[in-house]
């Protein structure tokens, strides 16, 4: 199952006319990330990030920079910022300042300097 | 002769006087007592709100500085008017709500709250004043509405929207704004079943956000939040704080979009969340995903076609009063009482307070060791070398070999809870043996049950 759906994200966003450029390494990418709404406080209260993914095989898509961010960024209690491989209910992504359903969610694929929002819905009043 | 007339017509003069000012005192006593509005403790039918024709010379003279807007002019203003809108929750954000709609001369405003008004609520809650602690909030928002504009039509509800009247209320009511978790599925559905605009905005630390919902194609709740979030990851504003400013812009906002929607001249809020962060003083417009075609309320083919359950939807009660963990077993937890006694008797313990610093520092209980629980979680290696010692201090002090007992306490007993089980964990391994238990109910319960002198906060 997990190999099917990898391949259709594959074959969605790699082209195939361009094969050689897929065994190249992409180069790193510089990212600006930002918590807020309570997020940030899973990341030491520090609401801004900037980070650069290191060069790998394949271009990074969110659903890998979710990972990364697992890996080297979060503090604590990780069940707050991430369900499955997406981020949990009641915390909205935005990429360049636009929800990142218009963008393509997971299979988004980050470019060199996208700053990406991880907002989570404030409930009081 | 002459002087007597004159005397008598001296004092005539005066009663006459007492009598017009009697009458004017009375003529304004009645006119107070008519326009008290009076509690609903359900949901009744409205009569239809009655429509002004044209504006009166008092209108003209009330609304000029709005009236000379190009954007808003006359038919704006009696279009606000006619408008009706419900406001749920008179607090943080209804407050300016209601107190900006009623200004600028809204026909009708229903002001829901199940609350009475604290002394906690002042600081951002600001139609309430002392003197109405204890009294329902929506009754006395009503009452300072009142006093603000006495031709605006208020209806005070004293209850909790619920599946079974939140249609039949909004559909009275053509705008509405909403508050915690359960109650904003509940209400977007409502508004969603009812063709009814959303204007909702939440504030909390420092922190704002605002969207229309349902509105020209606009997504409403659950396309952006099919999924409630998890119960423990929802905070409110008697846990996280919030600066009272904070929702006051963000009512003020809601205000604005509901006076633009209610005279005609639209929002330009849809389909857009505004995001303010109040610290580093930044707004923040984001382009939101269209309504979404497999909404489960709004889309082509709704599973949502009624009101739900919304407590069970999202696992989690619709007040926003504390919610209560149960972690532990029985034996695991003391009551206060029983801790007082353990202080009484100076019982060798350790007591440990897992609060974050900053509510440490508005109370703390003298003997306490300040070790807070997102340290303990993280085993920051300082807090947890500090605790060993007290261990081993307190091991040295106990005659027998008994297990020393550490005694964890929080606001309400429920980090504390959490905070039992990290140590129960680190016990045997990373600290000496230990035998935790939290204090049920924590401070707040020591404040009420022990020591009344001790700070609520």
């Amino acid at each position: 199952m997990v190999t099917a759906h990898r391949l259709n994200t594959y074959f969605r966003f790699t082209p195939p006319s361009l094969p050689a450029c897929a065994k190249k390494m992409a180069a790193p990418v510089a990212v600006h990330l930002e918590f807020g709404g309570g997020a940030e406080l899973l990341f030491d209260g520090v609401k801004e990030h900037h980070v650069t993914l290191p060069s790998q095989p394949e271009p990074w898509d969110m659903k890998q920079l979710l990972v990364w961010i697992q890996r080297n960024l979060l503090k604590e209690r990780p069940e707050l910022f991430v369900q499955g491989d997406s981020v949990r209910p009641g915390i909205l992504v935005l990429i360049n300042d636009a929800d990142w359903e218009l963008k393509g969610e997971l299979d988004y694929q980050l470019q060199d300097q996208d700053n990406v929002v991880f907002i989570s819905t404030l409930h009081g009043g | 002769m002459a002087q007597e007339a004159g005397s008598l017509k001296a004092q005539l003069k005066e009663k006459e006087k007492e009598i017009a000012a009697l009458k004017n005192k009375l003529a304004q006593l009645e006119k107070s007592h008519a326009s008290v509005p009076e509690l609903q403790d359900k949901v009744t039918p409205l009569s239809p709100l009655t429509t002004k024709p044209a504006l009166s010379n008092e209108d003209i003279m009330r609304y000029s500085r709005q009236l000379l807007l190009p954007e808003l002019g006359v038919k704006g203003q009696l279009n606000l008017s006619r408008t009706s809108v419900l406001i749920v929750g008179c607090g943080g954000l209804g407050c300016p709500l209601a107190q900006y709609l009623a200004a600028a001369g809204i026909g009708r405003l229903g002001l829901l709250d199940y609350d009475e008004v604290e002394l906690s609520n002042l600081h951002r809650q600001v139609l309430h004043g002392e003197e109405n602690q204890g009294q329902a909030k929506a009754l006395s928002a009503a009452r300072a509405v009142k006093r603000l504009n006495s031709t605006v039509e208020c209806i005070p509800y004293h209850l909790q929207l619920s599946p079974e009247n939140a249609v039949q209320l909004i559909q009275q009511y053509p705008n509405s704004y909403i508050y915690n978790v359960p109650t904003r599925y509940l209400v977007n559905d409502a508004c969603v079943l009812s063709g009814k605009p959303l204007v909702s905005a939440s504030a909390l630390r420092m922190e704002g956000q605002l969207t229309v919902y349902n509105y020209r194609g606009s997504p409403c709740y659950r396309c952006l939040y099919p999924v409630p979030p998890p119960p423990e990851t929802v905070t409110n504003c008697s846990d996280g704080g919030v600066l009272g400013v904070v929702p006051g812009i963000m009512g003020c906002f809601q205000a604005l979009e509901v006076l633009k929607i209610a005279s005609g001249q639209g929002s330009s809020c849809g389909q857009q969340l505004l995001m303010f962060d109040a610290q580093g003083f930044r707004f923040r417009s984001i382009r939101l995903r269209p309504k979404q075609a497999d909404c489960a309320v709004c889309g082509e083919s709704p599973s949502v076609t009624q009101l739900i359950d919304y407590e069970a939807f999202c696992g989690s009660a619709a007040t926003d009063k504390c919610r209560k963990l149960n972690l532990l077993s029985k034996d695991q937890r003391i009551t206060v009482q029983e801790y007082k006694s353990v202080v009484d008797n100076s019982g060798p313990h350790i007591l440990v307070d897992v609060r974050p610093t900053v509510e440490v520092d508005i109370c703390h209980l003298p003997f306490s060791l300040n070790i807070p629980l997102s340290s303990l979680e993280q085993r920051k290696s300082e807090d947890i070398r500090l605790l060993q010692q007290r261990i081993i201090q307190l091991k040295q002090q106990m005659a027998d070999d008994h297990q020393p007992p550490v005694y964890v306490i929080c606001k309400l007993g429920n980090d504390s809870q959490k905070a039992v089980q990290v140590l129960e964990k680190m016990s045997g391994s990373e600290l000496d043996s230990i035998t935790v238990k939290d204090v049920c109910g924590g401070l707040m319960a020591w404040a009420t049950k022990i020591d009344p002198a001790f700070p609520q906060y």
